[in-house]
């Protein structure tokens, strides 16, 4: 286990892990998203309730779903620089920070599409709406700070000490709907062992989930080479790793 | 479903087709700038450990 994790401190190693491993992540991602979609668009039951506009279910949840996941990512890999002094810890919450970001905006503007039809607006000053859209703020923040700094160790640190304050908002997005008075719904799939869908809703949202976490392995395989490059660009193994 | 107008996603679509065509948008767009970001990283590398051959030469 410590092995492992010693390897994953190994910018060399962790350059060729992401290569390899993003044609798989992409590949899985597409037929998941592809069998997601196409079953929740063209052959899930419409619900009684919201009709047909309830299909947005499957690119909003995994939207949103994602985006509070990607920032806890980005808080962990933040903590793991910050206490061992690891860089790639650095790199891969640089790597995650525009992703992170792109999906909360996903989140929010198909969330204000479903919004328009049953709630009769596209934005309210509602607790979850309200902490998601701090989300964002709290991802373009990470990412204007690190470059902010001529030192990009000190960059990295008050990128890390931000991700890190911040995803205290997590827990508040996801419990906003429980702890207050909340125009958005109520949990329905994160019910441990018995979500409210039936199993011709629920499976085609559980391929989106799926095919959304490959596909943020698949993008951020890709970034983290990037990241890793960017930083190492000096070292000997570069070198081969580019192959000049 | 299909027969009974997938299009017109009864009468919800012009909020369920832009919602759908934002998250392709937004997948389209990491997957782009993602590889526009290694591709970059890769032309920085080559240019520094062109460099620092060239200076390693002449010293």
């Amino acid at each position: 286990m410590w092995t492992w994790f010693h390897k994953l401190a190994s910018p060399p190693y962790v350059y060729r892990t992401a290569a390899a491993l993003t044609p798989w992540f992409l590949t899985l991602a597409t037929v998941a998203i592809a069998c997601g979609l196409i079953d929740g668009l063209a052959f899930a039951p419409r619900d009684y309730q919201q009709g047909d506009a309830f299909r947005i279910i499957y690119v909003h949840v995994p939207s949103g779903w994602l985006s509070m996941f990607a920032y806890t990512c980005m808080a962990v890999a933040g903590a793991v620089g910050l206490i061992w002094r690891i860089k790639v810890g650095h790199a891969v919450a640089a790597a995650v920070a525009p992703i992170g970001a792109s999906f909360t905006a996903a989140a929010l503007l198909t969330g204000s599409l479903w919004g328009r039809p049953m709630w009769g607006t596209y934005w309210a000053w509602d607790p979850r709406l309200t902490s998601e859209l701090i989300l964002l703020f709290l991802y373009v923040g990470v990412m204007s700070l690190r470059p902010a700094f001529d030192d990009p160790g000190r960059g990295d640190r008050a990128a890390a000490l931000l991700a890190i304050v911040g995803v205290v908002n997590v827990p508040i997005i996801h419990y906003s709907v429980v702890w207050w008075n909340s125009l958005h719904q109520a949990a329905t799939v994160a019910k441990i062992g018995k979500p409210d869908m039936p199993g011709s809703m629920l499976w085609p949202l559980l391929s989106m989930f799926l095919g959304f976490m490959l596909f943020f392995g698949a993008v951020l395989c890709i970034r983290l080479r990037g990241e890793v490059l960017n930083r190492e660009r000096h070292a000997a193994w570069v070198r081969e790793a580019i192959g000049s | 479903m299909i027969e009974s107008g997938f299009w017109s996603m009864g009468g919800y679509a012009r909020y369920v087709w832009p919602a759908v065509g934002i998250a392709c948008a937004v997948l389209a767009w990491n997957l782009w700038s993602a590889w526009r970001f290694l591709a970059a990283a890769r032309l920085r590398a080559h240019r520094t450990l062109a460099m620092d051959a060239g200076s390693g030469e002449g010293a």
